[in-house]
């Protein structure tokens, strides 16, 4: 079967199939730890102030935010395309890698997929709140009605949008719960608790770990994840495309779908190494989520960042390449230098240069420098998105209309409020859902326990 | 009750007790019929209690003639407000007044308005005018009212009554009268901004008390010294429209005016000027002695003492001789000895009987300084026993008016609530001018009368009708208006002709025949000594655009009016110029004290070295909720100088506060960074090229195509011209939108974050060295691209194009992406904010029932959370297209006007159908000159501009930069 050989072994501590339950699912049958009501109370604190500027927008409206008649579009939908690329990493990982048969994947791909579902929930807020009128937010569908009927605008970016990530929202939690159904049946057996023992077993849909019934699960995981492939692809494109189909100077430009698709994978691959980094630790999960793993990942972010940068000196080639002046006065004397230079320099330097220091091996294996960098990235990565939204709307074709953006308090507390529910979902997570796919796991080392 | 059996079962099973108990007997207890009874009745008072009020409609039982609900009818009537005039036609729907329109057969205005005219409708409704008659705090009757005062009058003691300039022959009549009863009583008209010097000049000059008629139209070149003509000065809207009439080039007729404009602050007159020389007022004044001597000499006539002129003024003699009886020299000076000067130097030219006309001279601005200085003087002496005021405001015009409490009693006669009425111990609420009859004589021999477009909304009354009662005469006013014009104002063919008085009322206007002009040569110079002012800082106080002198302080659409050239909202300021400011280490927003008062700073480029400047009507304290303490009150540093207000001070001082004073602007970028924006060329390269400046037009055609079909429009397809030639930037037509399509004020913080509603914006880009800046005005609506990049990105389907070219937004189904404000290359759109309507956090028009009768029904008041932006007044388009149906034919060339243009002063907006080659938008858009902003991006905008030309020598390598710039530009 696989040759894993050169990798080494996936699990480490010659586990036998039992050990590896119990280490998994030791959290559902432990009191939580301290750390975990400590963060869960803070996420939730989080959380009601996120709900807080949700109810002020709805009930005041959007000039509670800091948008205006020039920027029309602020921290609101830099927080949706950075959410949307976070979202990416579960099903890139977990998609590309199954497609690919990269076996090392299965200690990571259940908390990226539960990462990715989180992080689109939270992506799906902004928009939702940024439009004048939430309560017609129906309109957006396209359903037969009295109104003429009177269709959507199929031309629309923003309608591919809405349907791209309600798709990709429907995916990637079919694909994530689909995985689940076998660990959420080892749950069930193992329980003594009734109260588990039903709710588990309502989730694992009367899974009996037959032959056939491996044989429809490995079936439907191949079609879900053929689905959600191009999905990853075309979500972030066609987000992009909120972009690239408008007019405005540095928006309008054909290289923003792959950079979309290339800049969530980043950002989603970032944020699985911070999340690994610390459920490795705190539940001492070293033996599934090896040094490795942690080190595959790394390599993949030196890759892509080196397509970001990449990326970046493109748009800035060609700007100066067309000759058009509004692109030049956007790159150079908006971005480069000018009114947005920090934003763009913090961009540059997070993405394009410090992943580059994982050259290093030893960089490569400290861990506290490795999360310092997946963090950082998610920072250059906030910026990248500030940078194409607030820079281009800011200062545009007509000077007159130039303007500039601040955010409000209402707005970061609705970011806030966005990673207190995505602290909020990951906590709940590692304590009521196996963190690791048991069943891929166990897949694994039984090839390795052959070996010997 | 005998139990049935269902079924063999039950029946073989038998009846269980239970289920006999329960047959036969009803379990309900009285309890149960307590509570269920109780449940019933708290039900059906809920249920009822939720029924919406019941609003009831009352059809006419018998429908006057002239009102059909939903149809609007046209009153001619006629504006002003104690300073200025305009021939208005006032839309009513519904029986309420709701636009104000200009009066296109009017001699005088000729269809055009002012900002302020346009604005005014909204001070009919405001909430600070006086509701009933008020003696010392408590309300009285109008009968106690007229006892009262006559009880006074009769005393016998000294009654002075102080009016703003009076125009109006009937109201003249009126006060006759009333004087006439009382003999004691002196009359007195004074000019909050006063040009009694222009007067005193022509009396010592030419022996009558008169300002000329001026005529710019009549001018090939104008030479104007600090006179904002186009903006606020004496007749901004008449002036607006002759200077229009100069600059208007086109290749069959390619000559136009220079302008020359001499000034230390910018004002929009200056902005538009083909040279302007920034000059302190000490420099002003020794250029003008300079140029008269000059033109003495050259002319044969004695020069006068000046110390001598730093500023050379060869080049402007030289224009002003080669161009005598073709050329206009004005000064805004209230000084009588500038005036004279002028004077003598038009004189001197020949420009009397030509530019300059003695006999149909402007009514306006009658007030006589020194006689109003003396009246004061003998006030604080306790001379006066009863002051009677009438629409004038000295206690906040004069910066505090002490003598005031030396008069016995003080009546008030005014419409609105104002610093001077407060002190008053009777108030007696005049009608505003759409509720009241009146005429004016703005020009001598132009008469235009006033009619009521709405019965008086509260308990008023005119303020003649009081003259009149109080000179114990009977009659109205009315009747006296009626009796004045068909007796001594109809010509002799048509006294007693009651056709002609309602063939004028509704015409508004009547001219009679004057004697032929006599021309005068003659010139006696007069012995002057020119004593100009100090050079030290000069603070120069000036009429702004938008409140002009104050006295519409309470009308938010003016407050939220940007300053043309500043573009400032909502606040008074000082401006100062860029070297003065680096010198002094002052930044924009930073506070200064100027004696003691604390005022904001702003940089402006353009403002003489040496100079400040500050607006008037600012810092008014009782104007009402929206005018109470905004800005700072400028005219306590107008002082009477040798008899005449001057609006000028030298030896300001100015200190540090080192606190900061947020100022809202509706631009914070100011130059056109190189872009081909507004298109500028000279008119000596027109003459040689018509498509001078505008090169990039031919390229951006040239590179124009696509791979789609081109839209086709089959019936009208409506678009519009703006000549930027023309166009002052005087704001008109932003306030005209305003009114027309019920746009929101929203405040100066709004403003602040960049998100004011208006739909029509007045763009103000500076070129050139910040010393002595080229300024350019450029209107931008919505360009109603045929190729509109806001369309295809609505998810909704929300904002679509017309078959008629027009861009629409359906308001019903905009859910607010906001993606459509993004993608607009203009950023024309609006969103919605806030709820803008009845919000206490938006304190204004829309946040009162009185002001809401402003709104225009034919136009949706916008909901929270959608875009909106210029429709072309598609309401009016339709209106139209509509009565040419039912009258079965086509519509007419000019029939449909939008607001903005059928107001506009200086005709500089053309509206019309563009699918007819002979429609004047379709003659103007085949003008070299024609071009559309940002067309290399191919959104094809219905709304054309033409090239901006200036009169001036080419600056060499520079005028063509545009073009040259453009050589890099990529189509798309």
């Amino acid at each position: 079967m696989y040759n894993t050989e050169v990798r080494g072994p996936l699990v480490l501590g010659n586990k036998s199939l039992s050990q590896i339950t119990a280490d998994i699912t030791s959290p559902l049958y432990t009191r939580p730890k301290f750390w975990w009501i400590v963060g869960l109370g803070i996420s939730s604190l989080m959380m009601l102030l996120g709900f807080w500027s949700i109810y002020v927008t709805i009930s005041q409206g959007i000039g509670t935010w800091g948008v205006n008649n020039t920027v029309g579009w602020g921290w609101a939908i830099i927080n949706f395309v950075w959410w949307i690329g976070i979202g990416h990493a579960g099903t890139a990982f977990s998609i590309f890698l199954l497609i690919l048969r990269q076996e090392w994947r299965s200690s990571i791909n259940r908390a990226a997929e539960a990462m990715t579902v989180v992080a689109v929930g939270c992506a799906a807020i902004f928009p939702a709140l940024h439009m004048g009128r939430i309560w017609d937010f129906f309109f957006i569908f396209p359903y037969p009605n009295t109104r003429g009927p009177l269709w959507v605008n199929y031309n629309s970016p923003l309608f591919w949008d809405f349907i791209a990530i309600s798709a990709y929202l429907l995916i990637s939690a079919s694909f994530w719960f689909l995985g689940m159904i076998p660990d959420f049946a080892t749950i069930r057996d193992n329980t003594t608790s009734k109260v588990k023992k039903a709710v588990y077993g309502f989730f694992a849909l009367g899974w009996r770990g037959s032959v056939g019934e491996w044989k429809r699960y490995e079936g439907l995981s191949y079609i879900l994840g053929g689905i959600a492939a191009v999905l990853v692809v075309s979500v972030h494109s066609i987000v992009s495309t909120d972009f690239a189909v408008s007019v405005e100077p540095g928006w309008h430009t054909t290289i923003f779908p792959p950079y979309f698709v290339v800049g969530a994978i980043f950002s989603g691959f970032a944020m699985v190494m911070t999340l690994m980094i610390i459920l490795r630790k705190v539940y001492k999960l070293q033996d599934y989520v090896t040094d490795s793993h942690l080190d595959k990942v790394a390599k993949i972010l030196i890759f892509v960042s080196l397509i970001m940068g990449t990326a970046y000196l493109t748009e800035i080639f060609l700007a100066w390449y067309s000759g058009n002046e509004y692109e030049i006065f956007t790159f150079f004397h908006n971005r480069i230098t000018g009114e947005f230079t920090k934003q763009f320099w913090a961009m540059f330097i997070c993405n394009a240069i410090i992943p580059q220091l994982m050259w290093f091996k030893k960089i490569r294996s400290n861990l506290t420098i490795v999360f310092i960098i997946s963090i950082l990235i998610n920072v250059g990565m906030w910026f990248e998105r500030f940078n194409i939204v607030v820079t281009s709307l800011s200062n545009n074709y007509l000077p007159s209309t130039w303007a500039t953006y601040t955010p409000t308090f209402v707005e970061i507390s609705m970011y806030l409020g966005t990673i207190g529910i995505f602290i909020f979902g990951v906590l709940l997570f590692m304590k009521y859902i196996p963190m690791i796919a048991i069943s891929e796991v166990k897949a694994v080392n039984k090839y390795q326990l052959k070996k010997k | 009750m005998e139990k049935q059996w269902r079924s063999i079962e039950e029946f073989e099973q038998g009846i269980t007790p239970e289920q006999e108990n329960s047959s036969g007997k009803t379990s309900a207890s009285r309890r149960d019929f307590l509570k269920l009874f109780g449940f019933s009745v708290a039900s059906a008072a809920v249920v009822t209690s939720c029924e919406k009020p019941v609003q009831r409609a009352i059809p006419y039982l018998i429908k006057p003639e002239e009102i059909i609900p939903g149809k609007a009818n046209y009153y001619a009537s006629t504006f002003y407000d104690g300073t200025e005039y305009c021939s208005v036609v006032v839309k009513v729907r519904d029986g309420r007044p709701i636009k104000i329109e200009g009066n296109h057969q009017s001699p005088v205005s000729r269809g055009g308005t002012s900002a302020r005219v346009q604005a005014s409708v909204l001070n009919l409704y405001d909430d600070a005018r006086y509701k009933e008659p008020v003696l010392s705090g408590n309300k009285i009757s109008w009968d106690e009212v007229d006892s009262w005062i006559t009880s006074r009058l009769m005393d016998g003691g000294n009654t002075v009554l102080l009016t703003p300039t009076i125009i109006s022959p009937s109201t003249k009549e009126a006060l006759r009268k009333f004087l006439q009863a009382h003999p004691n009583a002196r009359w007195i008209q004074y000019d909050e901004v006063s040009a009694s010097g222009i007067r005193e000049a022509h009396m010592d000059l030419f022996g009558t008390s008169i300002i000329p008629g001026i005529h710019f139209d009549r001018a090939d070149y104008i030479l104007s010294f600090d006179a904002d003509f186009l903006g606020t000065w004496i007749a901004p809207v008449e002036f607006a429209r002759d200077y229009a009439s100069t600059r208007e080039l086109s290749t069959a007729h390619p000559h136009m005016s220079r302008h020359v404009q001499v000034e230390s602050a910018l004002s929009m007159t200056g902005s538009n000027a083909d040279a302007r020389i920034p000059v302190t007022p000490r420099e002003s004044v020794l250029m003008l002695g300079a140029i008269y001597n000059k033109i003495a000499g050259a002319t044969g006539h004695p020069a006068i003492f000046t110390p001598p002129s730093v500023i050379s003024v060869d080049d402007l003699v030289a224009d002003l001789l080669a161009h005598q009886g073709k050329s206009l020299v004005i000064s805004g000076s209230n000084d009588p000895d500038i005036q004279k000067l002028v004077a003598g130097i038009n004189l001197m030219l020949g420009n009397y009987a030509s530019t300059l006309d003695l006999k149909q001279s402007i009514q306006l601005k009658q007030g006589d300084d020194r006689e109003f200085e003396d009246f004061v003087s003998s006030l604080s002496q306790g001379e006066v026993d009863n002051l009677i005021m009438a629409n004038v405001n000295p206690i906040y015009s004069l910066g505090g008016f002490e003598a005031m409490k030396k008069a016995g009693f003080t009546a008030y006669l005014g419409s609105a609530l104002n610093e001077t009425a407060s002190a008053c111990q009777l108030i007696c609420p005049d009608h505003h001018y759409l509720e009241s009859w009146g005429d004016a004589e703005p020009v001598l021999g132009s008469y235009s009368l006033q009619q009521p477009c709405i019965h008086p909304l509260f308990n008023s009354r005119a303020w003649q009708d009081s003259l009149i009662k109080w000179a114990g005469e009977d009659g109205s006013y009315e009747d006296l208006v009626k009796f004045w014009w068909e007796n001594m104002i109809a010509p002799r063919e048509a006294q007693g002709n009651k056709q002609w008085w309602v063939d004028t009322l509704q015409a508004g206007y009547f001219v009679s025949a004057l004697e032929p002009i006599p021309a005068s040569t003659s010139y006696t110079p007069p012995e002057l000594k020119l004593d100009p002012p100090e050079s030290d800082l000069s603070l120069v106080l000036y009429s702004p655009v938008g409140l002009n002198d104050g006295r519409h302080a309470n009308n938010p659409w003016l407050h939220e009016l940007p300053d043309p050239v500043t573009k400032v909202c909502w606040d008074n300021y000082l401006a100062i110029s860029p070297a003065d400011a680096s010198a002094m280490g002052l930044e924009d927003e930073m506070v200064v004290t100027m004696d003691g008062i604390e005022v904001p700073v702003l940089i402006q480029p353009g403002q003489a070295r040496g100079t400040i400047s500050l607006a008037l009507g600012y810092g008014r304290i009782k104007a009402g909720k929206v005018g109470d303490g905004i800005g700072v009150n400028a005219f306590t540093w107008v002082r009477n100088r040798k008899g005449y207000r001057e609006y000028t001070r030298d030896h300001i001082k100015l200190e540090l506060t080192g606190k900061t004073y947020p100022i809202a602007r509706t631009q914070t970028h100011h130059t056109m960074e190189g872009r081909p924006i507004v298109r500028e060329t000279t008119l000596k390269e027109y003459q040689s090229d018509p498509s001078a400046g505008n090169h990039f037009h031919l390229e951006a055609e040239a590179h124009s195509q696509t791979l789609y079909p081109e839209a086709k429009f089959d019936g009208y397809h409506w678009g519009m011209v703006v000549d930027q030639n023309k166009c002052t930037g005087c704001n008109n037509c932003v306030v005209s939108c305003i009114a027309e399509n019920n746009i929101a004020v929203v405040g100066k913080e709004e403003v602040k974050n960049r998100r004011i509603m208006h739909w029509m914006r007045i763009d103000r880009y500076f070129s050139d060295q910040p010393e002595n800046p080229r300024v350019f005005h450029q209107p931008v609506m919505c360009q109603h691209c045929d190729n509109a990049p806001c369309e295809n990105v609505c998810p909704v389907s929300a904002t679509m194009h017309s078959n008629e070219g027009l861009n629409q937004v359906a308001y019903v189904r905009c859910i607010g992406t906001k993606y459509c404000i993004n993608n607009c290359p203009y950023r024309v759109r609006r969103f919605n904010w806030f709820k803008y309507m009845n919000n206490e956090k938006f304190d204004f028009n829309q946040n009162s029932d009185l002001s809401r009768l402003v709104l225009n029904p034919d136009v949706t008041v916008r909901e929270r959370g959608v875009v909106e932006k210029c429709t072309l007044c598609v309401q009016r388009i339709q209106e139209k297209k509509l009565e040419a149906k039912l009258e079965g034919r086509p519509l007419r060339e000019g029939e449909v006007q939008p607001a903005c243009v059928q107001s506009c002063p200086s005709g500089a907006l053309v509206f019309g159908n563009m699918n007819d080659p002979d429609s004047e938008v379709s003659k103007l858009k085949r003008e070299e000159r024609n071009y559309h902003l940002l067309e290399q991006l191919h959104t094809l905008p219905s709304i054309g501009y033409l090239t901006k030309v200036r009169n001036t020598e080419p600056v060499p390598g520079e005028v063509d930069s545009h073009d040259a710039s453009s050589d890099h530009e990529q189509h798309g």
